[in-house]
């Protein structure tokens, strides 16, 4: 294994507003290797889902890739046009938040699956729908020779969300791009969808990109986690060394808001403040304003994202006073 | 923030309970048969009280709140205010006494109404200002749910979820209700943005003593905010009880399997996935418990005798609906 899967540097995406052209995604980098995932935790707006679409050259047309480079293996991928859909095509896959809109509702479940063995492997029509049969039994559709003939409103929310994720690996892809793909789905079945993509990822080497706004969601199937906030990763690292030991004061307020079922009954304490507008990003660290650390410093220049220097803590942040930050909590 | 007192002392007068929900029953007529959504539904809510529902999608969860706020008409069973019964047709008096915020903060707000106008229409038609005293109130109000005066002049396209839910949670509490439904309040919001609503409710419960029915689907935010818990399964309870019964020591296979499936931020090692598949049809139900065919403990007697609502043994104030309400929980 010399490379990874996939490897993005120094991504920047640019969004169009009236006011002018802003930075939604700013210079973002990450690895994955096959069979890992990496989980990407954010609140709205931070530029997590756009990051994703940039990644599959499915940006809204206000928004454009800058500068950066998106690397399958070796290979340096175009961001746009039919080139960059071209080199995608077949190597990755993107489930979304919602599955009733991502699936077409005049074709069966069976027939949309179909049609990516049929349109990239050049499969026969039948073959392209015994291929499919397969593929939804993979993804765990029972019945899956009956269910093939559903319309997507025929089928619950687990099943659509199910034969979404079969449309997404149907062409063998080597990543897999999540958006929110269990928001949208009751506790029980959100287990079942997790615990799917997680037994995919394994079985099928699959280098998986997760995200999502919720930590307990990302914990249950990412060793490894980045923090996004308003477009920058802030912090980035062992998923469990993330949450128990947070290296950015942003994850720590993130972690502190979560109502979580196993902690002692008290208020949450949720960060002060509001995320801020990419048009009017705070000079320096863009977290300054809500942070209980910051000083002179952080208004005046945004911190790089760096590696953690102390003994025992793996991963990167992007926070002058780390280092005072562990030293009070732990 | 300073807020005068927005409902007389005397709303919790009565010792009765504020909220009672006799059996009630609704049925959606479909073109393959009767969809039972509501089968015999029944709970109580005590003045000042939160009480938490929860369940998963088509669980009716969402038509009970319907009938209370008399959005649908009950097939059977009786809503009852104050001991006196709610009917469809409801006097601005009885309206005005429950008011619901929904989950979508996005689409139940008028996009064209400033949040003044809202809040002034609203006012003005139950009478609840002068007209010297309007502007007051709406900064009461906005002031109450934590936004700065401000927010006023703002229309809600402005605004971001957790703002919209706060502006629909000041609306809601314009027309001083005595009971306040929340369906899925936090559900579209951020989880950094849904503390701070939970603890909005927490707060206007303790400063206004509104009595609060929280609907969600969310075990985390239901523990946090609610003393007493009802989890519904395909149109019926099937456990209730305080906030303590229902999570440390749940009866029902069900809520087991709920907690089980919950996200958490410290994972129980190697927790088995406790649920395959997803709930049947309301319209195919099957016989006896409605949950035999997904329950881990299910033995002959719960496919043919459906359990009753019971109290557990020597737990009066808690019920299940299962055969072996009375077994301990399994061991791990």
């Amino acid at each position: 294994m010399s490379s990874p899967a996939l490897s993005v540097r120094n991504l920047i995406v640019s969004v169009e507003r009236p006011a002018g052209r802003f930075r939604a995604v700013d210079e973002i980098s990450f690895e994955v290797d096959a069979g890992s995932s990496l989980g990407i935790v954010g609140e709205s707006g931070s530029g997590k889902t756009l990051a994703l679409r940039a990644l599959m050259s499915l940006l809204p047309s206000a928004a454009r890739v800058e500068s950066g480079t998106v690397e399958l293996g070796d290979e340096s991928l175009p961001h746009a046009g039919r080139e960059a859909r071209r080199a995608r095509r077949g190597r990755m896959g993107m489930v979304f938040q919602d599955p009733l809109s991502a699936l077409d509702p005049v074709q069966t479940v069976g027939a949309q699956v179909a049609e990516v063995p049929r349109r990239i492997a050049g499969f026969s029509r039948r073959r392209a729908w015994e291929r499919a049969v397969e593929l939804l039994g993979l993804v765990g559709v029972p019945d899956p020779a009956a269910r093939a003939r559903a319309y997507p409103h025929e089928l619950s929310g687990g099943l659509r969300q199910r034969a979404a994720i079969a449309i997404a690996i149907a062409a063998e892809p080597e990543v897999l791009l999540c958006d929110e793909p269990t928001t949208a789905l009751d506790v029980t079945v959100q287990a079942q969808i997790l615990e799917l993509i997680d037994d995919l990822r394994a079985r099928l080497g699959l280098a998986v990109v997760f995200v999502s706004h919720d930590l307990a969601v990302v914990r249950q199937i990412c060793p490894e986690l980045a923090v996004m906030y308003a477009g920058r990763v802030v912090e980035s690292g062992r998923t469990e060394r993330v949450l128990e030991r947070p290296g950015h004061p942003y994850t720590l307020g993130l972690r502190g808001a979560v109502v979580d079922l196993d902690e002692p009954l008290g208020p949450p304490r949720p960060i002060p403040g509001a995320l801020p507008d990419i048009a009017a990003l705070p000079t320096g660290c863009a977290f300054h304003p809500r942070c209980f650390l910051a000083t002179a410093v952080c208004l005046a220049t945004p911190p790089a994202l760096v590696e953690i220097a102390l003994p025992g803590v793996s991963g990167q942040t992007a926070c002058f006073h780390y280092e005072q930050l562990f030293a009070q909590t732990t | 923030m300073t807020a005068g007192p927005l409902i007389d002392a005397g709303a919790a007068q009565a010792s009765g309970p504020l909220l009672e929900v006799d059996a009630v029953s609704v049925v959606f007529r479909v073109h393959d048969g009767a969809l039972v959504a509501l089968d015999s539904v029944s709970l109580e809510l005590r003045p000042r009280e939160t009480v938490g529902l929860v369940g998963e999608s088509g669980c009716g969860k969402t038509t009970l709140a319907r009938c209370i706020v008399g959005l649908q008409r009950p097939d059977s069973g009786a809503v009852r205010l104050d001991g006196a019964p709610l009917g469809q047709r409801r006097s601005a008096r009885e309206r005005r006494a429950v008011q619901i915020v929904f989950q979508d903060p996005y689409s139940s707000l008028n996009p064209r109404l400033s949040v003044r106008r809202t809040l002034r229409e609203l006012l003005s038609v139950h009478g609840l200002s002068s007209r010297e005293g309007l502007e007051a109130r709406c900064r009461e109000l906005i002031e109450l749910v934590g936004l700065p005066p401000e927010a006023l002049d703002g229309y809600p396209g402005g605004f971001s979820g957790g703002q919209r839910q706060r502006i629909a949670i000041a609306r809601a509490l314009a027309v001083e209700p005595r009971l306040l439904l929340a369906d899925e309040p936090t559900s579209a919001l951020d989880v950094s943005v849904q503390a701070a609503v939970l603890d909005l409710f927490a707060e206007i419960r303790s400063r206004l003593g509104v009595s609060v029915l929280f609907i969600s689907h969310n075990l985390a935010a239901v523990r946090h905010l609610c003393e007493r818990v009802l989890v519904m399964y395909l149109g019926q309870v099937v456990e209730s009880g305080t906030r303590e019964a229902i999570f440390s020591d749940p009866r029902h296979p069900y809520t087991r399997a709920l907690l089980a499936a919950a996200p958490r931020i410290h994972p129980v090692a190697s927790a088995p996935l406790p649920l395959r598949g997803e709930a049947p049809s309301a319209i195919h139900r099957p016989a006896g418990c409605s949950f035999h065919l997904r329950c881990p403990r299910a033995e002959p007697i719960c496919s043919i005798e459906e359990p009753r609502l019971e109290p557990v043994a020597g737990e009066p104030a808690r019920r299940a609906a299962c055969h072996f309400r009375d077994d301990p929980a399994p061991r791990a």
